[in-house]
């Protein structure tokens, strides 16, 4: 129980008349990767952002490394040290280099001197495998690079838990293997990660948990292997299955 | 069929026969604005003129055997309209110069007018002449005799001279104490004392003018008709008996009509003794240079500092809209919908002349509020837009970071919208720069207000307009080229 990075209890959020998420429960301990799969409006990424102090919340408890968030999404200065998050579309600063987007919250929110933040940003940068990209702005960065720019964004101040949201979207196969291996490193080296995804053969391939969710419940979880290769829910086999017709079609183009 | 065709042509024939037998309209032009005793609309029928020009109009119209028709235009702009054939003659108190008689058609005098010194009652002592007057404000209208005459006075006697685009405010600013003394013509000065009370007039003219018919070069015809027909009256007594039911009859007509009569067509050479001989344009040219000059740089300041003021005051709107409460967003729209949605030049006038009893606030201050104020409201929403246009994810991804609202619009937020608030910026600035031609009115004389005055003087706009034009692109050029630079240096060119 203290040993958990995340734990969701019982989450409830509704926006407006509409129960997005109705009694989520969910843990993730340390040198995790859990996959959040499940139909678009299941309501994966909303736990993301719920998680990331983004989202109010109308029941339930959220805690974060002990932390406890306040469910009015209020101030969380404490949290935001502790996990980090990677958006779909990145979000890059546009007016600032690769270097400066991810030096700018130790500098001004942390305190950390210029040059310490600056090394700090190279050796994330090496770490990820775009050191020669440091001085590049968004806008020149391929898909790929921007993602791993964004992803040393999050992790500068150093956060147990980074959220990421549909890395895979964008990516060809190639970029997709690549990018299962560099998070796998980074779980090894003790942080933990939770993500969405749409494609099963990656959470096969790299994650050590599967959470399938459908209408704001949590209906199966488990090794991927074994939920993905026989699953017990019918929720998830309608996944599956939709992933299996649409790709002839993929194929076909 | 046949029958339709003869009444057809009956009609027409009728109408032709009319329209031939009546006489073409005498077009005259004045400025009703101007008010009595000169042209003025009937308080009761605005539709009707009063005033002793539009009955020596009148006259002119009977005499030539031509009915008279009305068109309305702004006195700046009267000697200009009559050249271009707006109308066949121009009256309104119009004064006669060398420079109008170089570029138009102008008539024998038919009033001589002083040029009077007007000061507050308790003054009537100590400011008894221009000499008197060192170091003082001295008002008149922009662009007339009195006015060159209080620029001599500037380099002999050390006064300031403050021009007016009207002769109401002079009077009124003299009581509020804005300016010492008014210098204007006996006609304008008896109106502004009977506005007033606590003013005084010396009796003793600063100078002597005339008040003169002006047409087209070309109408030599209709000016010797013109020229007769005013002689004829002056005979006559038709045109003492007018200006006496006026009330600006005075002993300074029958030597004025005496020499007319005796065939004097201008008396300009007689009134101010130096002779009619007009510098030539080149001259006037390099004289009124370093007055331009100095022109464009009130201009120029005047408009930056009124930029400042607007992007400074115009992001703090923007941000209180951005960020507010609903209380605080519902006082800045309304700020921001009165302010875009009344004239700049009704703004300007409520500042200077409305507010004078509650602050009396200094012509450039006044200038420099207007504008900034007005502008103030159009920076704010250019940049409202361009907060709401940095993407929310951008956003939401500094809050994670742990960055506060302050912080995140300062280092994120604003960075970024300032690059798309540039361009409609820039432009705004060129606009300011423009519309600060409007602070004339508030007695700044700026780059445009200085152009009239030397166009006035030469008698022409082709040398003082292409001048102004050129000082106000050399200003505005630098500032659209430095912009574009930084526009090309932020823009996107993906790879």
């Amino acid at each position: 129980m203290t040993t958990r990075v995340l734990g969701v209890e019982g989450l409830r959020l509704a926006r407006g008349s509409r129960e997005i998420l109705r009694g989520v429960d969910l843990q993730v301990v340390p040198g995790e990767l859990v996959a959040l799969m499940g139909l678009s409006g299941s309501g994966k990424t909303t736990i993301l952002r719920a998680v990331a102090g983004l989202e109010p919340f109308g029941g339930g408890r959220i805690d974060v490394d002990g932390h406890v968030l306040a469910p009015d999404a209020s101030e969380h200065a404490e949290l935001h040290r502790k996990v980090g998050m990677v958006f779909q579309f990145h979000c890059l600063w546009e007016h600032l280099s690769a270097a400066e987007n991810i030096c700018l919250a130790p500098v001004h929110v942390y305190r950390v001197p210029l040059s310490q933040a600056l090394a700090r940003a190279r050796e994330l940068l090496a770490e990820l495998g775009v050191a020669h990209r440091e001085g590049a702005l968004p806008r020149e960065l391929s898909g790929g690079e921007a993602q791993r720019v964004a992803i040393a964004r999050a992790l500068a101040a150093d956060p147990k838990l980074l959220l990421m949201d549909e890395p895979t979207a964008s990516l060809d196969p190639a970029r997709r293997g690549e990018l299962g291996n560099t998070l796998r490193e980074l779980v090894a080296t003790g942080r933990s990660l939770l993500l969405t995804s749409h494609d099963d053969d990656f959470v096969r391939d790299f994650a050590t948990r599967v959470v399938v969710l459908a209408d704001g419940l949590v209906v199966e979880q488990g090794d991927p292997q074994t939920v993905l290769t026989a699953p017990s829910h019918e929720a998830t086999r309608r996944l599956l299955d939709l992933k299996a017709s649409a790709a002839p079609v993929a194929v076909k183009r | 069929m046949f029958r339709v065709c003869l009444a057809a042509a009956a009609i027409w024939g009728v109408a032709v026969v009319s329209v031939s037998a009546q006489p073409p309209v005498l077009r005259w032009g004045g400025d009703a604005e101007g008010g009595a005793p000169f042209v003025e609309a009937d308080a009761n029928d605005p539709t009707i003129l009063r005033g002793f020009d539009v009955e020596i109009a009148e006259l002119l119209a009977r005499a030539i055997g031509r009915p008279a028709r009305f068109t309305q235009a702004a006195f700046t702009a009267l000697d200009q309209s009559v050249k271009r054939g707006d109308f066949d003659l121009a009256l309104s108190g119009l004064e006669d110069s060398p420079a109008k008689r170089a570029e138009l058609g102008v008539s024998v005098p038919y009033y001589a007018f002083g040029e009077v010194l007007t000061v507050r009652q308790g003054d009537r002592d100590r400011f008894r002449s221009l000499e008197d007057l060192r170091g003082r404000k001295v008002a008149t209208l922009g662009a007339t005799l009195a006015w060159e005459l209080l620029t001599a006075a500037e380099r002999d006697h050390g006064i300031q001279a403050v021009s007016y685009d009207d002769d109401v405010h002079p009077y009124s600013d003299l009581l509020l104490g804005r300016v010492d003394a008014v210098l204007l013509d006996n006609v304008l000065a008896d109106r502004g004392m009977q506005r007033q009370a606590g003013l005084v007039t010396h009796p003793d003219a600063v100078a002597t003018g005339y008040y003169v018919v002006l047409m087209a070069k070309e109408q030599t015809a209709l000016r010797d008709e013109v020229n007769a027909a005013l002689r004829e009256a002056m005979r006559d007594g038709r045109l003492e008996a007018l200006f006496r039911k006026w009330r600006v009859w005075n002993d300074d007509q029958p030597p004025m009509y005496a020499q007319v009569l005796a065939g004097a067509d201008t008396l300009l050479r007689a009134a101010d003794g130096t002779g009619i001989v007009r510098p030539d344009a080149w001259t006037l040219t390099t004289r009124y240079l370093p007055a331009l000059a100095r022109a464009a740089v009130i201009t120029l300041v005047l408009s930056c500092a009124a930029m400042l003021l607007a992007v400074g005051l115009g992001g703090a709107i923007a941000i209180g809209r951005v960020y507010g409460s609903v209380w605080a967003r519902a006082v800045l729209t309304t700020y921001v919908e009165v302010v875009r949605g009344t004239p700049v030049l009704l703004q300007l006038f409520v500042l200077y002349y409305g507010l004078a009893s509650v602050v009396r606030l200094p012509p450039f201050v006044a200038a420099l509020l207007g504008l900034g104020l007005n502008y103030a409201a159009y920076e704010s929403e250019i940049y409202r837009a361009a907060l709401e246009a940095v993407p929310k994810g951008q956003l939401e991804a500094a809050r994670t970071l742990g960055f506060s609202a302050w912080q995140t619009l300062r280092l994120i937020r604003g960075p970024q919208a300032f690059r798309y608030a540039l361009a409609p910026m820039t432009n705004d600035f060129v606009a300011l720069l423009k519309d600060s031609s409007l602070v004339s009115v508030l007695t700044v004389v700026e780059l445009t207000k200085q152009t009239q005055i030397f166009a006035s003087n030469l008698g022409t706009w082709a040398i003082p307009g292409a001048l102004c034009a050129a000082m106000y692109l050399a200003m505005s050029w630098p500032l659209a080229r430095l912009a574009g630079r930084l526009e090309r240096r932020w823009a996107a060119p993906t790879p």
